[in-house]
């Protein structure tokens, strides 16, 4: 116990007391969370305050998705709170996923009593050592004094440069034990200077090569939208009038509606996409990482291009991809200061893009993102996906699970804004999509959410269900079941002869379905609907729409032999790229 | 093989050692060797560590580095603009027939006898690596038992302090 006494002006609280004001003082209005015993004095404090909205999840994962979904669609940091041990390591594979897309989220934990540490005592695990090396930072309290410092420091260290993840693990004698409650705290990370301003000679470079380019590209990824850059992306590719490719991170950053937009790049991305990269003369990488599901073969990606790469993480710059003009900052601010540089550079010398937008225009002409209907008389997973994104429109919210659905969904959805696409990039973690568009409607209650789900995801987390049925959080699911691990299935169909093995997770068409997801979704008190033909489509996705009063679930009954087209096979060159099996785009790639 | 020397002001918390080493493992780059002690600033930690850059570039193990909260600073000692140097403790078998000749290395290396025994004496010894290194094979024939060497201690030349600069900010 502190022997300080307090004043009015700082009053002694518990270390749960002072967790649960600086969360308030920092703005925090929803947590999500599971109790336990090391963090019972936290809870005890929750109940007894209104400033702070606490939805009861009935998995740790579920708190950690529905934190990360809250911050996709809002921008503002997600807070998930777990007890030691297992509660902890529940939180693991969401915070992991919060880091490979550099997601702001602030993870909660209670640990045992300070005595206890380091003695194999019930419910311990060192999760500040586990999550090491999947947080920006992680910190452990055991004094009740240094909780709004260390509370402040992890809002500051998840919200800034490039956002993340950071673990807050709070002994239960901090919790209980009392000190005086200083706001606003000292805050001190002498070892933390983000550099969000870019040095002016680079910003020069930049616009001298754009101007010499002929075949220049926007490489435009999540960094972009987490620098709200949207606006000034728009004028800035305006002004210089080159195509856009927007990763998966980055879907709506630019609208797929604007006539520069080129569509989603990488293993899956359009053909111009896919090749407007590859044959460039000059890459403009806005807050992307040149991951491996974009480049492909790194030694073989755009041979003959210079790079020009915007990222606030110096780390990010070189790692992959050398760097002809290195630019450190923030994406935003750095579009604001090439903006006016650029008008100058360009009055001397503009580049003339008519050949170039002459190729790629062709290419959109010629591959246009189709799909075949399947033979098997079932439905097709992407008309049914489209249609979805068509009748619900851009204001609406899209959270995907991770596989053919998603890829489906990045590809046949029209996304007009930044926030409206949710999914697991990096991490690709299946279970992700109901509990991430649980937070995101948390977040953004009066906006549509749909979770748009494969039945293989949808079986790994579908208990928040639960969560959303009795907190009033009416998203809409849309199972896309085809009965299978499609995406491995897909793999296997073309990489593997055809060797399906244990991608099949029951027989299909029924009668009999395991589980049967429309009773599940009854036996949850949602609205549930199973669709197999396709008139039944449009009137079952209308249904959805306007049940507002509880959540929703539609059955997709889907052929389980489409698959992803284009795709780029794993380990060989973007030149590579396929638009449908056995067909491959004619190019000049010499 | 290219190695570098760094030398990396840090804040003392808990568990730094393992980010630092934890972010050199997962990221693939090898430590040669590794010191840590405390400095003239209270609350700072110095580690100095030799890297092999075989794999990924030195610019990329410092950049990740760089990233850790507690990592405050990174300067890379060249080796002609600073000191360096090893300690080590070596135990080496002797009888009436070697010890004069074991005692007469020890002399022309500068070294130290800390520990005599009837069989055996302890060596201490600090300077280069490349010193430690030619000592090592000067004694190996006469039976060496044990060894205890730490990793590289390095400090630029000339009056300036690698603390200095974040003292003034």
């Amino acid at each position: 116990m502190s022997n300080s006494a307090g004043s009015a002006e700082h009053p002694v609280l518990t270390g749960s007391g002072a967790l649960l004001k600086s969360l308030e003082y920092l703005g925090i209005t929803d947590v999500f969370g599971l109790p336990g015993g090391a963090i019972m004095p936290f809870y005890d404090e929750l109940m007894s305050q209104t400033a702070i909205r606490h939805i009861l999840v009935r998995h740790e994962q579920g708190a950690g998705h529905a934190a990360e979904g809250y911050a996709l669609a809002s921008g503002q940091v997600g807070v998930c709170i777990a007890t030691s041990g297992p509660g902890a390591t529940n939180l693991v594979t969401a915070i992991a996923d919060a880091y490979m897309d550099s997601i702001p989220m602030i993870a909660i934990t209670g640990q045992v009593f300070s005595h206890l540490m380091g003695t194999d005592a019930f419910q311990e695990v060192d999760i500040v050592g586990v999550t090491m090396p999947i947080t920006k930072h992680s910190f452990l309290v055991t004094k009740p004094e240094d909780v709004p410092a260390t509370i402040a420091a992890a809002y500051q260290l998840a919200t800034t440069g490039r956002p993340g993840p950071v673990l807050v693990d709070i002994t239960k004698d901090c919790q209980i034990n009392s000190a005086p409650f200083i706001w606003p705290p000292k805050v001190d990370l002498p070892g933390y200077r983000p550099i969000t301003k870019a040095h002016g000679k680079q910003i020069t470079a930049a616009a001298q090569l754009i101007s010499e380019s002929s075949k220049p590209v926007f490489y435009v990824g999540g960094g972009s939208v987490r620098a709200n850059a949207q606006t000034e992306l728009a004028t800035l590719v305006e002004a210089v009038g080159a195509p856009v490719v927007t990763t998966l991170t980055a879907r709506g950053i630019l609208p797929d509606s604007h006539p520069q937009n080129l569509g989603m790049p990488g293993m899956h991305g359009t053909v111009p996409a896919v090749l407007a990269l590859q044959e460039s003369d000059l890459i403009i990488a806005l807050g992307a990482r040149f991951d491996d599901r974009v480049t492909g073969k790194v030694s073989e990606f755009a041979p003959n291009a210079k790079v020009i790469h915007v990222d606030i993480d110096p780390a990010e710059i070189g790692k992959i991809r050398e760097a002809d003009v290195p630019i450190v900052g923030d994406v935003r601010e750095v579009i604001l200061d090439l903006l006016p540089v650029w008008a100058d550079v360009k009055r001397a010398t503009a580049p003339d893009l008519t050949d170039w937008w002459a190729r790629l225009n062709t290419l959109r002409e010629t591959y246009p993102l189709g799909f075949d209907t399947p033979d098997d008389g079932l439905l097709s997973p992407q008309a049914i996906i489209a249609k979805i994104g068509e009748m619900t429109g851009p204001e609406g919210i899209f959270a995907a699970g991770v596989g053919q659905h998603q890829m489906w969904s990045a590809q046949y959805i029209k996304y007009e804004r930044p926030g409206a696409w949710l999914n697991s990039g990096g991490a690709g973690t299946m279970g992700f999509s109901v509990p991430a568009a649980m937070g995101a409607k948390v977040a953004q209650p009066d906006r549509t959410v749909w979770s748009i789900d494969g039945d293989g995801c949808f079986q790994m987390t579908n208990q928040e269900l639960a969560t959303c049925m009795i907190n009033g959080i009416n998203i809409k699911v849309a199972v896309i079941n085809n009965s299978s691990l499609g995406m491995v299935r897909q793999w296997q169909t073309l990489f593997f002869d055809g060797r399906h093995s244990f991608t099949d997770l029951q027989p299909l068409p029924g009668p009999e379905f395991i589980p049967d997801f429309v009773k599940l979704g009854e036996a949850y008190g949602m609205l549930a609907i199973r669709v197999r033909t396709e008139e039944e489509i449009e009137p079952a996705i209308k249904l959805a729409l306007e049940t507002n009063d509880r959540p929703v679930l539609i059955d997709f009954i889907v052929s389980k032999d489409a698959m992803v087209w284009p795709m780029v096979p794993q380990g060989v060159g973007n030149s590579n790229v396929q638009y449908a099996r056995e067909h491959a785009p004619v190019w000049d790639g010499e | 093989m290219s190695q570098h020397v760094l030398s990396l002001l840090v804040e003392d918390k808990p568990g730094l050692l393992t980010r630092v080493a934890g972010l050199f493992a997962r990221r693939g780059f090898n430590i040669h060797s590794l010191a840590v002690g405390t400095t003239e600033v209270p609350g700072l930690s110095r580690i100095t560590v030799v890297v092999d850059v075989e794999g990924a570039p030195l610019e990329q193990v410092t950049k990740q580095l760089n990233k850790l909260i507690n990592v405050l600073k990174i300067v890379e000692l060249e080796p002609e603009q600073s000191v360096q140097r090893e300690h080590m403790l070596v135990k080496v078998r002797v009888d009436a027939g070697t010890r004069s000749q074991i005692l007469e290395a020890v002399n022309l290396f500068r070294a130290r006898v800390v520990d005599v025994a009837p069989d055996s004496l302890v060596i201490e010894v600090t300077g280069d690596s490349q010193k430690i290194e030619a000592l090592l094979r000067v004694l190996e024939p006469f039976g060496i038992k044990e060894i205890a060497q730490s990793g590289l201690l390095a400090m630029g030349r000339g009056s300036k302090s690698i603390s200095e600069r974040i003292y003034k900010n």
